[in-house]
């Protein structure tokens, strides 16, 4: 429901979308929405947003992908995914069975790959299209095209040719400037943005002298990450005007309503879900409750609403 | 196998087993009514680390689960420093367990690779016969070898050391056990080295033989792709998911 008895207007129109409330569930953290189906209702989500496909199906990375940090974790999956086709076939008709919007997010290795998806995503009734440009665990694309404004523009503009509904570009937070990147998005017409991306990060055994993951080094999610979130995302809200889905982090009611007034307009919650499978209802909770405490409205007003110094 | 559950549960019991391994029992009625040998439960270890850890299912008996574990790191020190009534936030049961517990089974442990073995035997010993064969490094590592021979028929301890029973591996117990040829499965958890050459001997002997596996987790559940093992089915290979997939596999399906 987007109004409570209280009163409080949990609706975020988003690239012209409508979410019924902010908290979605960032990519790579909740597969196709099965197996926390078995949890909760996906229906009372603001939208799921896929696991990363790419056009032909990947085995991923060799593990260990997976190293804990203080307050947060590494991952080197490397887009493990059924690919584009398989997922359209296997998984969207069950993502369709939810009163949820369906986020599909899309990594490539050429513009041309990143494009052709988008055109059968759109085509097969996702909501919007996320290009990852920020998988900081494949040689191939991936970052490489999130750290240049150039190639995001190129990735950005082949992607918005083809694609029947908006499109998202997500950021790496592993750029010296991020509103440059967010500007270079928006310049070719995307519809909003999304970050932040994982960071790079490492950890090495100190027994065996080698690193802790296979590939060397990961992506590092939770809570560890919140503030250089927070930072990016209200330095990509001054640089541009599209939306901003905000991730990065966020564990709490709390922290969601730092990341709105930062500047975001949607929430992803990611590795919080490992931690507690009904993490993304809490924190969906935790807003409304903070609204009513604090008097607010529409969670729209909360959006960019920092006063800075 | 019941739906997964995320609860807060009582510890009702925490006991030293070996130098720094435990058990611990929680009031778990919920949990156990739904667990199948080979699952494993994941658990908050206090609220400084992320994650859970995932802990195979020792044993279950009347509305109480309890899990085997050793003291590795922080989550686990926590655990162990658990006393009768705290509460902890348990995810579980989860996974796919043993699929072949009756008939006339044969389990085979290395290390704390016995304690989910035992709630194994338990079920198994309800409709035919169970034997045990458990390898530890020496005999200050040998648990819970005293309940599996209140379940099982025989049970064959190796130690590397010989400080307890046979010298050696599982390997040489497990050879003269196979060749009597009078077992329908075997079951087998501990690790990965230990397994692939129980693996190797039961298909030499033509012995059904269902491994569980054991790799480092993230969301449990089978949704963020981080612990997986690579397996063959028909001649395709998969990134199959320990926590989903598995953690138990047909030996014959995993790429060793």
């Amino acid at each position: 429901m987007s109004r409570d008895s209280h009163n409080i207007d949990m609706k975020v129109t988003f690239a012209g979308i409508e979410f019924k409330n902010p908290v979605v569930t960032a990519s790579g953290t909740f597969g196709f929405g099965r197996e926390y189906a078995e949890y909760f209702d996906l229906s009372e989500l603001g939208g799921v947003c896929t696991k990363g496909l790419t056009l032909k199906a990947r085995q991923g990375n060799p593990p260990p992908r997976i190293a804990e940090t203080p307050m947060g974790m590494l991952n080197s999956v490397g887009l493990q995914n059924p690919g584009v086709d398989a997922f359209i076939k296997n998984e969207l008709p069950f993502l369709k069975k939810y009163d949820t919007r369906v986020i599909a997010n899309i990594a490539g290795e050429t513009a041309e790959e990143y494009a052709e998806m988008a055109q059968k995503l759109s085509g097969a009734g996702v909501d919007i299209i996320e290009v990852n440009v920020s998988c900081p665990n494949v040689r191939e694309g991936g970052m490489q095209f999130g750290v240049s404004a150039r190639a995001v523009a190129g990735v950005t503009r082949a992607v918005k040719r083809r694609s029947g509904v908006p499109v998202m570009i997500k950021l790496s937070p592993n750029v010296t400037d991020i509103a440059e990147i967010a500007r270079a998005a928006e310049g070719e017409g995307a519809d909003a943005v999304s970050l932040i991306n994982t960071l790079l990060g490492m950890r090495i055994d100190i027994k065996t002298r080698r690193p802790v993951l296979a590939n060397n080094t990961g992506g590092l999610s939770g809570a560890a990450i919140l503030p250089v979130a927070l930072r990016m995302i209200w330095q990509a809200r001054r640089a541009v005007k599209i939306p901003i889905l905000g991730m990065g982090g966020v564990t709490s009611g709390d922290d969601a309503v730092e990341m709105l007034l930062a500047g975001a307009s949607l929430i992803g919650v990611g590795t919080a879900s490992f931690t507690h499978p009904g993490a993304a209802i809490d924190i969906r909770d935790g807003i409304a409750a903070y609204m009513r405490e604090n008097g607010v409205a529409a969670v729209s007003d909360l959006t960019g609403g920092v006063e800075a110094y | 196998m019941g739906a997964a559950l995320n609860s807060v549960f009582t510890v009702s019991d925490v006991r030293r087993l070996a130098k720094s391994v435990f058990s611990i029992t929680f009031d778990a009625p919920e949990l156990a009514s739904r667990a199948e040998p080979g699952q494993f439960v994941h658990i908050k270890c206090g609220h400084s680390r992320p994650l859970r850890r995932p802990f195979g299912i020792s044993d279950v008996c009347g509305g109480k689960l309890t899990v085997v574990f050793e003291v590795r790191g922080e989550g686990t020190k926590w655990l162990a420093a658990s006393a009768p009534g705290r509460r902890v936030d348990i995810n579980g049961p989860l996974g796919r367990g043993f699929s072949e517990t009756n008939g006339n089974i044969l389990v085979v442990g290395g290390g704390l690779g016995a304690a989910p073995l035992l709630f194994a035997a338990r079920r198994a010993r309800e409709s035919g016969g169970v034997t045990a064969v458990l390898g530890f490094r020496g005999i200050s590592n040998a648990v819970l070898t005293d309940k599996f021979e209140s379940v099982c028929y025989g049970v064959f301890v190796t130690t590397e050391d010989g400080s307890s029973g046979l010298r050696g591996t599982v390997a040489l117990p497990l050879e003269e056990l196979l060749k009597t040829g009078k077992y329908s499965a075997v079951l087998s958890c501990g690790p990965r080295a230990m397994l692939k050459s129980v693996a190797e001997l039961c298909e030499r002997a033509g012995a059904r033989c269902e491994a569980a596996l054991e790799e480092r987790m993230g969301c449990g559940v089978g949704a963020c792709l981080v612990c997986v093992c690579k397996t063959k089915k028909n001649g395709v290979e998969t990134m199959s998911r320990v926590c989903r997939d598995g953690p138990v596999f047909d030996a014959r399906e995993v790429v060793w």
